[in-house]
């Protein structure tokens, strides 16, 4: 929930942010070039300080979708209790959008999970690895496009025999 | 033929017997508990199941001073290579028990980052069924092992010269259930060799000869 004058500042800086509302939730959708510009406005001159998740969705097979990917910012104002989501569409290939971590700290990870997960470079990401699957891991899991089996990565694994230890 | 009689206080016995039987009473468990089968392995070794009645009560969470490591959950492929780790660094003898339908196949997580049963990559001497087993279960597979380890060991390690050893533990040649997926044992990913992406299976590099009795370093 945001408050009027939270969106009407919105509305007067970013003209082009669409805002729509889904029982009681505001959501910002915004082109991947400002939303930067946008999350540094929302943290420093609207108060929505707290960054509480970057999340994505992979629209492949979904009805009627035009983007590939969805990037979700969930923030939130501490003070006053607003929440506002702000989502931004990419597309293949090379889905990149620039970083957040200048703004938060805590976006590190985050990135580092989406980046993990669905490929998505954040362009000047410190430190952009991948932190939950293996550094030889090659494909980009949560991403419709790859079977929930893998690609027989849980199959080739070096063996250990008895005689070795 | 003479006749000895023994006093009441002797037994003879077989070395190997003798020393299998201190053995298979003297299990120090490795607890590999990685889900929630590990909370059934807690409740067997805590007061109400006992697992000191069988000589099994001592887990260690060092791998240099168990000899039974227990495979307690699902193993996913980024954990495979710290599991085989640890298996190698546990002393011989050691005996493996995987339990639970994760550890033993993957059970219902048939997902791209969990290993499809672990005797696959390591070696496992008892499986046990169940999701969770019941404590009594593990406490079963402990009596089995018991009795393998007194049919099976030796006081000399004859059993290490078995060619068996070197065999893989269950070899993979097509996933019945995906024949789809690419199976080629002992190489991740695919295309690298193995050595190069898991630096822990490649030989030790070269050591200097250690020296005794040098002169220590002044640093
Ligand atoms: S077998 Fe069942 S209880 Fe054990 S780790 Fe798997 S899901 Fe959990």
């Amino acid at each position: 929930m945001a408050e009027e004058s939270t969106l009407q500042g919105i509305r007067e800086r970013f003209p082009s942010a669409e805002i729509s509302e889904f029982r009681g939730q505001h959501r910002i959708r915004i082109e991947p070039a400002a939303v930067h510009d946008l999350l540094e406005f929302l943290k420093e001159e609207l108060g929505l300080g707290l960054l509480v998740d970057i999340t994505c969705v992979d629209y492949l097979y979904y009805p009627n979708a035009k983007d590939r990917f969805g990037l979700v910012y969930l923030l939130a104002n501490p003070e006053t209790n607003e929440r506002i989501t702000v989502r931004t569409f990419l597309n293949e290939p090379e889905p990149a959008v620039p970083t957040a971590t200048d703004l938060w700290e805590g976006a590190n990870w985050l990135e580092r999970e989406v980046w993990d997960m669905f490929g998505i470079r954040f362009a000047g990401h410190p430190d952009l690895r991948r932190i939950l699957l293996p550094e030889a891991f090659e494909a980009h899991p949560l991403r419709k496009d790859y079977p929930l089996q893998g690609l027989g990565e849980r199959h080739n694994q070096p063996i250990v025999t008895r005689d070795m230890g | 033929m003479a006749q000895v009689d023994l006093p009441d206080n002797v037994v003879i016995t077989k070395l190997d017997e003798l020393v299998s039987w201190c053995r298979k009473y003297s299990l120090w468990p490795m607890p590999f508990a990685t889900a929630c089968c590990g909370i059934e392995l807690m409740a067997t070794g805590a007061s109400r199941h006992d697992l000191a009645r069988f000589g099994a009560e001592v887990f260690r969470f060092s791998p240099r001073q168990c000899d039974l490591m227990i495979v307690a959950g699902r193993v996913v492929m980024k954990m495979m290579p710290v599991l085989q780790r640890i298996w190698l660094q546990m002393h011989e003898p050691k005996w493996c028990i995987s339990m639970g339908a994760c550890a033993s196949t993957g059970g219902v997580f048939d997902t791209y980052a969990v290993v499809q049963g672990i005797d696959r990559f390591i070696p496992v001497d008892m499986y046990v069924p169940g999701c969770p087993p019941r404590p009594e279960q593990l406490i079963q597979a402990i009596i089995d092992l018991q009795e393998k380890i007194q049919r099976t060991g030796t006081a000399w390690g004859k059993e290490l010269h078995d060619p068996r050893r070197s065999r893989p533990p269950r070899l993979l040649l097509s996933d019945p259930n995906h024949p789809e997926l690419p199976v080629s044992a002992g190489r991740f990913p695919m295309e690298r060799q193995p050595e190069a992406s898991w630096p822990m299976l490649s030989p030790p590099p070269p050591e200097e000869p250690r020296r005794l009795n040098s002169e220590p370093k002044i640093i």
